[in-house]
């Protein structure tokens, strides 16, 4: 084993045992530690689950429920546009489909994911670029929030 | 004295430009409070000046406008509150949100805030379900279930421990008011939920939030830790024996946490998969306990019905849904945002009227209410009142009052396709007529627009989806798989042209 996968289960442990004493502690657990590494890696599942007394198939099938909880480290930046019906309303659908066309134009390492409702139903087409809400997207909109990232 | 201006924080304001034209404020020297949104979305960043006669407001204010509003040289909209958009509303749930700084518990006080708590305190907790009764209060998660007999079932079944739970986990598109009222007015949820512990011998509270909901989280922690430390939640709030802990929880990213057995389910640390009922969470919900589910514009319903009284609830609305509901306008519309008015009003008032028609100014062809998984209306039927039984004599549903306006470039049948993908995408998987019979509808429609626009066998798939709809609507666990059918039935009824070969 090597010092950094040490670090990392001491440092899931850790996130684990904060949360030892509240009820159902699993999916805050799970945001911490994806908030600490930005994703739960296959050991993390295994540490998880001895930390709160689980079996490691409970911890994976939640897991691999969930949207938010990713297996793999992500891209260097992410926008999450909305696919929801208010946002088709105007135009989100082209919009998602141009932008996962030309990804890689946006930057070197750019993830574009879908999002169903972000809650600015009024304003949309809306997305997050690196985490942050947008509304009325556009084309010439997402070029302008990612020009720090050519 | 430097002025007073008030900027929202709400995540719409924020999300067209509002955090940096409240940065513009401050450097400009100006005293800045960040509060919720009025509901005028379509105005947002909408700043309010601070006169003395009343909040004048400045639409669409950019950090180049800020020395304008500041000399008085920009061109406002008049006293904000005096706005007809928004002074022929009737804002009860909504009446504080934009108005006060979501973050000061004095100011929540000073806007009538606690007065429903104190008076619940000194009724016991079945006076205070009977008040609860009397307002005619339905739930308004979708479901329309009247909360007073909710309360009285876990209030009725014994337990050592209860609890109460609120659903933050607002998921459909087109809806926001849950987001919006706990951004701009948190204390509101937090009394209603303290209420409803009072009333059904609950001692520990747990408000689910959808993760697509940052802002909130943090003003709803923000609002819990201060009421702690105020004496609203804790041990013997306000002397009166009553001991309350609230807990937020953050959601993951599954739109079925917001179907209430799944969000249990998500609560406990499970894959958010649905329970079948019986046994009612009244009954035995969190950890096997009594548990009074509610949605977020329930519980904020509840303070002003306890400080005023059920029956002042109750003389607002229409038939038996009573008291105001919170509509909002989405999609391809003018003037989006909080529309708070009594039940009755009419859909086409709400589009034409207080929506203005189209973002796009083409005609409006179609309006879905209530969510993903409400129907679709075509333009001649928007004369339906909004009440739950009106809505569904014309085979739709109120839903959390999420109106999202199409206009007449939309196509009914890829809408169709999009319901019954979401479904797909979404589905727990606990069921089969949802799990598998969302991917066979995709597959269905998919051969039916192939045959619209081509070639193929449209007529006998109609059947098939219609069938399928049938399986859906008769034998899925939960409102997920049952009500996916009503868009895609609602688009084959209203808009046949849309599934119709074309030549």
């Amino acid at each position: 084993m090597t010092a950094s996968t040490t670090d990392r289960a001491a440092l899931v442990s850790a996130i684990a045992a904060a949360h030892a004493a509240e009820r159902g502690p699993l999916l805050p657990v799970l945001h911490d530690v994806m908030a600490e590494l930005g994703h739960i890696a296959r050991e993390d599942v295994e540490t998880v689950a001895a930390a709160l007394n689980l079996s490691v198939a409970e911890v994976h099938g939640v897991v691999s429920f969930y949207r938010d909880f990713r297996t793999e480290p992500p891209a260097a930046h992410t926008v999450a546009l909305c696919r929801g019906e208010a946002c088709q309303a105007v135009g989100a659908q082209a919009l998602y489909d141009a932008t996962c066309a030309r990804a890689g134009s946006l930057g070197d390492d750019v993830e574009v994911e879908e999002v169903f409702c972000l809650g600015n139903c009024a304003l949309g087409p809306s997305g997050t670029v690196d985490g942050r809400l947008h509304g009325r997207l556009s084309a010439d909109r997402l070029d302008a929030l990612t020009r720090d990232w050519r | 004295m430097s002025a007073r201006v008030f900027v929202p924080a709400d995540a719409a304001a924020v999300s067209v430009g509002a955090d940096e034209v409240a940065a513009a404020f401050e450097s400009a020297g100006a005293q800045v409070v960040r509060t919720g949104s009025r509901g005028m979305l379509w105005m947002e960043p909408l700043v309010e000046l601070d006169t003395g006669a009343g909040r004048i407001g400045y639409a669409n204010t950019t950090p180049e406008d800020v020395a304008g509003v500041l000399s008085g040289a920009a061109p406002g909209i008049g006293v904000v509150d005096e706005h007809p958009w928004l002074a022929s509303q009737r804002r009860v749930t909504f009446r504080r949100v934009g108005v006060v700084d979501p973050a000061s518990i004095g100011d929540y006080e000073a806007h009538g805030g606690w007065a429903g708590l104190r008076r619940a305190l000194s009724l016991s907790p079945a006076e205070v379900v009977q008040e609860v009764t009397d307002s005619g209060l339905r739930g308004r998660g979708g479901a329309g279930f009247p909360a007073g007999r909710k309360w009285q079932t876990v209030l009725a079944t014994e337990s050592e421990q209860k609890f109460v739970a609120c659903n933050l986990d607002e998921g459909d598109s087109g809806t926001f008011a849950d987001r919006m009222v706990v951004e701009g007015d948190p204390f509101t949820l937090v009394e209603g939920m303290t209420i409803a512990a009072h009333a059904v011998g609950a001692s520990e509270g747990y408000v689910y939030v959808r993760s697509e909901y940052p802002h909130a989280v943090a003003a709803l922690g923000r609002a819990v830790d201060t009421a702690c430390t105020h004496g609203y939640l804790g041990r013997d709030i306000l002397g009166s024996g009553l001991d309350f802990d609230l807990h937020v929880r953050v959601g993951a990213g599954a739109y079925i946490c917001g179907e209430e057995s799944s969000m249990l389910e998500s609560l406990e640390g499970r894959r958010g998969e649905v329970r079948a009922r019986p046994p009612i969470p009244a009954v035995r919900g969190l950890w096997g306990r009594p548990t009074a589910v509610n949605n977020v514009l329930t519980l904020c319903a509840v303070p002003m019905i306890l400080a005023d009284g059920g029956a002042a609830y109750a003389s607002l609305g229409t038939g038996r849904s009573r008291g105001t509901q919170v509509f909002q306008l989405a999609g391809n519309v003018r003037h989006g945002g909080i529309v708070e008015l009594p039940f009755g009003v009419s859909l086409r008032e709400l589009v034409e009227e207080y929506g203005g028609g189209t973002l796009s100014g083409r005609p409006v062809r179609a309006v879905q209410v209530g969510g993903p998984l409400g129907a679709y209306l075509p333009a001649s039927g928007l004369d339906v009142p909004m009440d739950y039984e009106a809505l569904a004599g014309s085979g739709a549903m109120l839903g959390h009052g999420g109106v999202v306006v199409f206009d007449d470039t939309v196509d009914l049948a890829r809408m169709a396709r999009f319901a019954m993908e979401f479904c797909s995408l979404e589905s727990c998987g606990k069921c089969t007529p949802c799990r598998i019979g969302s991917v066979r509808g995709v597959e269905t429609i998919d051969r039916i627009i192939a045959a619209r626009d081509g070639q193929g066998d449209v007529p006998a798939d109609l059947a098939l989806l219609d069938d399928l709809c049938t399986t859906m609507t008769q034998g899925s666990l939960c409102a997920m798989g049952g009500l996916t059918p009503m868009p895609v039935r609602s688009a084959l009824r209203h808009f046949p042209e849309d599934f119709e070969a074309r030549r």
